[in-house]
């Protein structure tokens, strides 16, 4: 069953010296709780791409097509964690809600799930980077989403703390199945992440190949299978270059 | 060498030292002068001890405040939804920045004189011609803050449904805070002095009214207790009220 389709004719981007396209024909279908993960160089029209997903941004050609009901199920972690600076941890993860009081009890555990039990009265700039993200996954998940879009969630962290977080949004995946639309630059997070791939060219942003992953849980905590994976399919990840 | 922040009893003192200092260069002067257009700093005080036992200072300083408080709440709302429109509106903005430079520049006397002529020597003429001059100054601090505006917050409020109310109070009205605050504490400090001006020209009550009367009686040390009593007042509301909310609202900067 397909929980979001996304057909992106034309996506203009106002540039200095003329209008050009950020986006051409992509088009994405992602079953109910499949986890695609979309691969592309850095500013190759990715995040546009997930805005235009989420309905963040209106100004293209296309169609984006929901699952009955999934639109109010969506959850967004943004490429920055994007908390409210000015209100407490627990008060921004409180702001998803239109009745707080009602959720108070899933706060508590998704606070406690990611780690940040006992910081939830510190404003976001006292915390550390790791933590805000922590924060800003917690926000998503607090809402037990059905449709999860994450712009290079992990970007800029330290590998330790980023295969940490990645473990954290497999355990909150398993305890609450979610379609996912992950987008990233990363190949390793990619593949230790995703059921299938898909990969962008640089902008403006095309389809390049599509790739489903076939690697058990073991093997995609493993470096080397990783890479013997990429190397097996190098004709996908780097066409033209091989 | 550079200069220490100071506790609050550094403070205090300080500013006692400096009032005192004034007083001090006052009473020296009218001392020299020896005229009675300059009275002596006790004079003015006994003046404004008998003014306030007879309750006219406190009718005059009431009535000047209710007009500033007019003045000031609709100088706050009018200007800063002109600001903001031309913030966030390319289209208000090249719109409205004709007005801006004429009101800018247009004097406070010519506003309050015409706004008496159209509309009477009334109340809601002087709230009115206050207002005027004060909202262009209101539009063009909250411009700046809504220009200001970080569109990744938008973008959460909208990702995550937030709602028109939940964005204005939990994403928009925090960001612009220190603007309005800013607006805020100018915004006292001329509507008030603009206040007087009105009241002098076309009122029968108020500080304005009293110090045109003490004018023409050429009653220096009444002039002087009646300026002295608002600026107390606003100094009053300066320090408890718009400085403490000033800095409530800057409290998340780590």
């Amino acid at each position: 069953m397909t929980a979001l389709k996304l057909a992106i004719r034309h996506k203009p981007f106002a540039r200095a010296d003329g209008e050009l396209n950020a986006i051409e024909n992509i088009e994405i279908e992602i079953a109910r709780n499949e986890f695609v993960a979309v691969l592309g160089p850095s500013g190759c029209g990715k995040t546009t791409m997930l805005q235009i997903a989420a309905g963040l941004d209106d100004d293209y050609t296309g169609t984006v097509e929901y699952a009955a009901g999934l639109k109010d199920k969506m959850a967004y972690v943004f490429q920055s964690p994007t908390l409210l600076p000015w209100r407490t941890v627990r008060q921004n993860i409180e702001l998803v809600f239109s009745d707080p009081q009602a959720h108070a009890d899933a706060i508590a555990s998704v606070l406690e799930a990611v780690g940040l039990a006992g910081s939830e009265d510190i404003y976001p700039l006292q915390l550390s980077m790791g933590m805000q993200r922590r924060a800003a996954l917690a926000r998503a998940f607090v809402l037990r989403p059905q449709l999860l879009l994450m712009d290079e969630p992990f970007v800029s962290l330290d590998e330790m703390l980023a295969a940490r977080l990645r473990d954290l949004l497999e355990t909150m995946l398993a305890g609450n199945p979610a379609s996912v639309l992950f987008v990233t630059h990363d190949w390793r997070e990619a593949l230790s992440l995703a059921d299938r791939l898909i990969f962008l060219s640089p902008g403006p942003a095309r389809i390049t190949g599509e790739l489903t992953v076939s690697l058990s849980r073991q093997q995609r905590c493993n470096a080397a299978e990783l890479q013997n994976f990429r190397d097996a399919n190098a004709n996908v990840f780097q066409p033209g270059k091989a | 060498m550079a200069s220490q922040p100071l506790n609050t009893f550094g403070r205090v003192s300080w500013m006692m030292i400096s009032i005192i200092s004034l007083l001090v260069v006052w009473w020296g002067l009218a001392l020299l002068v020896q005229s009675r257009y300059l009275p002596l700093p006790q004079e003015v005080f006994s003046v404004l001890a008998i003014e306030l036992a007879s309750g006219e200072l406190l009718f005059h300083v009431a009535m000047t405040l209710m007009r500033v408080a007019a003045s000031f709440v609709a100088a706050m709302v009018i200007g800063s939804a002109i600001g903001i429109a031309m913030g966030k509106r390319a289209w208000a903005d090249r719109f409205f920045d004709g007005w801006l430079m004429f009101f800018l520049n247009l004097p406070a006397l010519v506003t309050i004189v015409l706004c008496f002529i159209w509309f009477g020597l009334t109340e809601v003429a002087t709230v009115l011609a206050v207002a005027i001059n004060k909202i262009p100054n209101v539009a063009v601090t909250l411009r700046e803050g809504a220009k200001a505006l970080d569109p990744a917050y938008e973008q959460l409020a909208r990702a995550y449904r937030f709602g028109r109310w939940k964005t204005l109070r939990h994403v928009l009205a925090p960001q612009l805070a220190p603007y309005f605050a800013a607006a805020a504490r100018s915004g006292l400090a001329l509507v008030w002095k603009i206040v007087l001006v009105v009241e002098l020209l076309g009122r029968s009550n108020g500080v304005g009214f009293q110090i045109h009367l003490y004018f023409q009686l050429f009653d220096v040390a009444a002039i002087l207790a009646y300026a002295i009593s608002f600026i107390v007042v606003v100094q009053l509301i300066e320090t408890f009220i718009l400085q403490p909310w000033q800095q409530s609202v800057g409290r998340w900067r780590t």
